[in-house]
């Protein structure tokens, strides 16, 4: 791709200010160098506001919620369920009760494959996923199969990393009971056209779970757009606290669930006999929940929001492609996943070097980076490769310090060969 | 020379190098002088666990001293692998069992011998005590 690197904008400002000054961690040294964070696909840092919403929340109104009639029980309740609808708005759900807090997108697709599989999916049925899954959209899929006597179908991919539509289309047959695929790849980058998968899923009758924790921080979401039936995130990949994650879910499809774990704040009425569930999104929601991070998420989702989503992706779209045409001057360097839309991830391969040595000089030159099969095997092995160095930007990342990293990566692999 | 005149050896050699960059480079130099592993040994068995990279350690008990020959497909672990085999190769088992590895400290690779850390420096002191306890314990039984 040919890109001219002069109109790229070199940093984002807020409030007229490098955005960077709002995240207090990016702000110290490692190994006496100034700390260069580029492991934003495995977590993000967190700005002030996030901290001190974290912070506000137990000086304050720390209680349990929806329990209490007392007056800190209320408040937190409250603010428990602004979050929620905070969440729902930027994702464009229908209502709030669509909206499911978990503790990441990890748990987020195990509470769909194990009740969506003991709700629909049976001996002889199939599920789809695709070739680039993180585990966490295998495994859960494939204990669910295991379970249910089903078979798990891949859609493969080409070189560059992208899915092989055609070959999904003939996949998709009256076996295929739900399809769950990545919205972006945290390996390639890639960005699936999910629109499309969800629209012929649809055609087949199959509904689809999208997993969007590589998506939501970088792509402006509208799930009714989408059609999508559900789609998981967390909240650490987004600026947010860990320990926390939505689950959407179409309401219709979540009435016809049955619970994934019982316990408090899931049920209306217990006896020995039998128990009656509460209505959503309660009834996904058993035991007392991660309260200060459902309700400090709603500070990360503000955060976003008065940025901009769309001057995000711009933004970030931009460094990709400075940082593509960076590494590509380097004798050796290969970008793994040169898919044509692509966002955010930037995977390196060394010729003739070890990923893991790479990771080790650049962490000593101060520059946090990703190294190994970033949780996504299969993909390491349709490439032959042990692994790969993987950067992976946000908002705070600037030019100048994919200009740092160019030069130790080639100091690097000066070392190493 | 003793294992900790071994190890003090290589501490005042880490000493002057203040930058850690400067560290690694000296690493990877010490990886050059490991006595490499026949490849017939590159087996699956001599695979030591919990590296991000591939690690295979071989021991061979000469004359009541053991002798470690080594590689890996990623040259830090290769230089790090070569710095246990530079302080504890050529001792009994007994001395092997019994040597406190205090050099790594020392040298600044503390980080590394956490539990979670992918290179598995611990697991490369772990497996060669094992070797030297079941080396100590065969010889015993003689």
């Amino acid at each position: 791709m040919e890109v001219n690197t002069e109109n790229i904008v070199k940093q984002f400002l807020y409030q007229g200010e490098p955005v960077a000054q709002q995240f207090p961690a990016l702000h110290q040294s490692v190994y006496g160098k100034p700390l260069i964070y580029f492991d934003n696909a495995a977590t993000t840092q967190k700005p002030y506001s996030v901290i001190h919403a974290i912070s506000d929340y137990y000086s304050t109104i720390n209680s349990n919620i929806h329990r209490g009639v007392h007056y800190l029980s209320q408040k937190a309740t409250e603010a428990y369920e602004v979050s929620r609808n905070t969440v729902a708005s930027f994702i464009n759900a229908r209502s709030s009760s669509e909206v499911i807090f978990t503790k990441g997108t990890t748990d987020g697709i195990n509470l769909i494959a194990d009740t969506f599989g003991s709700y629909a999916v049976n001996e002889g049925d199939s599920v789809i996923i695709s070739a680039m899954e993180h585990h966490s959209n295998i495994v859960p899929w494939q204990i669910m199969c295991g379970k249910r006597g089903a078979t798990l179908k891949v859609i493969p991919m080409n070189e560059a990393g992208e899915l092989l539509m055609d070959e999904y289309e003939k996949l998709l047959d009256e076996t295929v009971k739900i399809v769950a695929v990545t919205y972006v790849s945290n390996t390639l980058g890639t960005v699936n056209p999910v629109k499309k998968i969800i629209e012929l899923a649809h055609l087949n009758g199959t509904p689809v779970l999208i997993d969007a924790a590589q998506a939501v921080q970088h792509i402006s979401i509208d799930v009714q757009d989408l059609d999508c039936d559900f789609l998981a995130f967390s909240g650490h990949k987004m600026y947010g606290p860990t320990g926390i994650g939505i689950l959407y879910g179409k309401e219709e499809w979540l009435e016809k669930l049955p619970p994934y774990q019982g316990g408090g704040d899931m049920i209306k009425t217990v006896t020995f006999k039998g128990t009656e569930y509460n209505d959503l999104p309660f009834k996904f929601e058993a035991g007392t929940p991660h309260i200060e991070g459902a309700i400090t998420l709603k500070s990360a989702v503000d955060f976003i929001t008065e940025l901009g989503m769309d001057e995000i992706s711009a933004f970030e779209t931009g460094l990709l492609h400075y940082a593509s045409t960076q590494v590509r001057e380097i004798p050796r360097v290969e970008i793994i996943g040169n898919a044509i839309a692509k966002t955010s991830a930037l995977s390196l391969s060394v010729k003739g070097v070890h990923p893991y040595d790479v990771g080790v000089l650049l962490d000593k030159m101060g520059i946090a980076v990703r190294t190994g099969h970033h949780c996504t095997q299969p993909v390491m092995d349709f490439y032959c490769i042990p692994g790969t160095v993987r950067l992976s930007f946000a908002v705070y990342n600037t030019t100048d310090e994919i200009d740092r990293f160019t030069e130790s990566l080639q100091r690097a692999i000066n070392m190493l060969v | 020379m003793t294992i900790n005149e071994k190890q003090d050896e290589l501490i005042e050699e880490f000493e002057y190098l203040t930058d850690w960059v400067d560290k690694y480079e000296n690493i990877i130099q010490i990886g050059k002088e490991l006595p490499l592993i026949d490849e017939q040994y590159k087996q699956d068995k001599y695979l030591i666990k919990g590296c991000q990279s591939k690690v295979w350690l071989y021991p061979e008990l000469r004359d009541g001293r053991v002798y470690f020959t080594a590689d890996s497909d990623a040259i830090i672990s290769k230089g790090l692998v070569s710095l246990i085999v530079k302080v504890l190769s050529g001792f009994s088992p007994t001395e092997i069992r019994n040597a406190d590895l205090y050099f790594i400290d020392r040298i600044g690779l503390k980080e590394h011998l956490s539990p979670t850390r992918s290179n598995g420096l611990l697991s490369m002191v772990k497996q060669i005590k094992l070797y030297a306890i079941a080396y100590d314990s065969s010889l015993l039984n003689r």
